[in-house]
């Protein structure tokens, strides 16, 4: 190494100093105690000891445990394609060209900037069984008996995940910025093949802006898996019948309302490697159906 | 791409098929967008008697302005308190945020050195861990602190803003792609003059990064704005909870009637990053757009 070359180490982890040990102590510290406390038994109050792989054993036979995993599993199934489906056809509407095009964008962009907790409030009174909005408006229509939604187990997770839509808006521009780059004369050669609108979407827009939708279904993907702030509001402990029992809300729940930190921090790995696995899954599919321009 | 589309639309092109089917799944789609504000609002000014009405009326009659004064000088909702926690946690996180992620981000813009890109891929891959897998390690080293540093931790806001001053993955990137855009001959004719790295950086690099600097505080101020799973946690007396907490808190006290006072109380929350948002509309939608991360 030269004399500069030294110089310029030093400046460099000089400047990087504030990160370097930030992430020491805030990230890979919490990452490996995490680790460690995972194979512990861990109540806060007194030191952790050792017990190997005692509490992954626990969660495996721990029914509360894989509650927590479906409700997590079946919200992202329902929530994930239903608000990239919407999101991407509310793009394509508001990409074609007609006026008052910056106030619909406007409009359908706001949901998505109202804070988690008045976005719980809001929608606690909107669902509100017998005087929220939703159900007035249904019995208006002559629905008799309509849903208690989140007081009813059946309707609890369609309710959450039919409030997620309204917040689509942040994906929506993504989307659009997507859209902007989809290279036109792409388009006119396929109108010049004869295509129609929705051929056209198919073979050109979506194909075009597949390295956009795959950015998106990576961030969805880790937002869901750590769904936390809304149903801890709405429905205290997932209920009725812990059917909106998220898998943070349980991991929680361990940590400091039981204090278990060891089972919590079992949880923790568990989550880490989940999102892992699926961002990592979703980047390997993504060679088959991602098609990057000039590639 | 912008919210206020500056193309020309002419009559003949708002006219097509086209256009018409997309005028009329936009307005119903943002009618149903807009109908929550629209009886948030609403319910913000009743009187408590006035939410329970049937059928419930869109203008409120006696329209309860109070309500906007009761909600920061009742004792159930001290919004009053709950902001100046807020600003105290904002002020001190937005500017550690912005400061520390600066220095580090020019570490990585500016100075070559061996083992940058390594370090920034790392710094890069540490954007994909949420909080809920290193949560309950920090918990324990912060309760650590407090037991062998003589200061308490857990129940302050420390743990809350002390780790912004650490520097944040998601600004340091935005602001090392903003640094990358200055020529680097201004840093080295800068150099050439004895100005040292610190200099250049103060001198030359900042007073240039300004738009950028902004994006990142905005966003910082987002994110502390939304935080509602960090002040659960570390946060343990009602006189220190900040606006997502102590609203929080006041609904499950309660459960759940005072709709008025918590509707007006939502307002009050999302007003401020609406206003936000029209100040720096294409800041938040440029950002969105590249970055996919809200606040």
């Amino acid at each position: 190494m030269t004399k500069l070359e030294r110089r310029n180490l030093f400046k460099g982890l000089a400047f990087l100093s504030p990160w370097l040990i930030g992430f020491a102590v805030f990230t890979l510290l919490p990452i490996i105690l995490s680790f460690y406390f995972s194979l512990c038994d861990y109540s806060l109050l007194q030191t952790p000891v050792y017990r190997g792989a005692e509490n992954y054993r626990t969660l495996a036979t721990d029914p509360v445990f894989w509650q927590s995993m479906r409700v997590t599993a079946k919200f992202a199934l329902l929530a994930l394609p239903s608000g990239m489906i919407l999101a991407l056809i509310l793009a394509l509407l508001l990409n074609v060209k007609i006026r008052g095009q910056s106030i619909y964008r406007t409009i359908i962009f706001l949901p998505s900037l109202v804070p988690a907790v008045a976005l719980a409030m809001i929608w606690l009174w909107l669902y509100n069984p017998k005087l929220g909005l939703i159900n007035l408006g249904l019995r208006h229509l002559g629905v008799s008996s309509p849903p208690g939604w989140l007081s009813d187990p059946v309707w609890s997770l369609p309710a959450l995940v039919l409030m997620s839509l309204w917040g689509v808006g942040n994906t929506v521009i993504i989307y659009l910025a997507g859209l902007q780059d989809v290279p036109a004369d792409l388009y006119e050669a396929a109108s010049l093949d004869g295509a129609g609108t929705l051929a056209k979407i198919w073979h050109v827009t979506i194909p075009s802006i597949s390295p956009v939708i795959f950015f998106n279904l990576i961030i969805a993907i880790i937002g869901t898996v750590q769904q936390f702030t809304l149903p801890f509001i709405m429905t205290p402990s997932g209920q009725p019948a812990r059917a909106t029992y998220f898998y943070t809300m349980y991991l929680y729940d361990n940590a400091f309302s039981y204090l278990k930190m060891g089972q919590g921090s079992a949880m923790a790995w568990i989550q880490l490697l989940i999102i892992l696995a699926l961002t990592g899954i979703a980047f390997w599919t993504s060679k088959r159906w991602v098609y990057y321009q000039g590639k | 791409m912008s919210m206020a589309a500056g193309e020309k639309i002419s009559p003949s092109e708002d006219r097509t098929k086209k256009a018409w089917l997309a005028h009329l799944s936009l307005i119903i789609i943002c009618l149903l967008m807009f109908v929550p504000f629209l009886w948030m609002v609403s319910t913000s000014f009743k009187t408590l008697d006035k939410t329970m009405e049937y059928p419930p009326r869109w203008w409120p009659k006696p329209f309860a302005w109070r309500n906007y004064v009761d909600v920061f000088f009742s004792e159930k909702v001290n919004l009053l308190l709950w902001t100046r926690n807020t600003l105290i946690i904002e002020v001190l996180s937005v500017s550690g945020t912005v400061i520390s992620s600066a220095i580090v981000a020019y570490g990585f813009a500016k100075i070559q050195f061996k083992g940058r890109g390594v370090l920034f891929v790392i710094m890069l891959s540490t954007m994909m861990i949420p909080f809920p897998v290193t949560m309950v390690p920090l918990f324990t080293i912060f309760r650590w602190l407090g037991d062998h540093t003589g200061t308490q931790w857990l129940g302050t806001f420390k743990p809350l803003w002390v780790p912004t001053w650490f520097g944040q993955a998601f600004s340091i990137f935005l602001l090392r792609q903003f640094f990358m855009t200055i020529p680097d001959e201004l840093s080295e004719a800068a150099r050439i003059d004895g100005c040292s790295e610190m200099g250049i950086f103060l001198r030359v690099v900042l007073p240039l990064a300004k738009p950028a600097l902004v994006v990142v505080a905005l966003f910082a101020f987002m994110g502390t704005w939304n935080d509602f799973l960090g002040p659960l946690i570390y946060l343990q007396r009602p006189e220190q909870f900040t606006l997502a907490l102590g609203l929080q808190n006041f609904q499950s006290q309660q459960g759940g009637t005072d709709w008025n006072y918590l509707m007006t109380a939502s307002v009050l929350v999302i007003l401020p990053v609406l206003t936000l948002f029209f100040l720096a509309q294409k800041t938040f939608i440029e950002g969105i757009a590249t970055t996919g991360i809200k606040g």
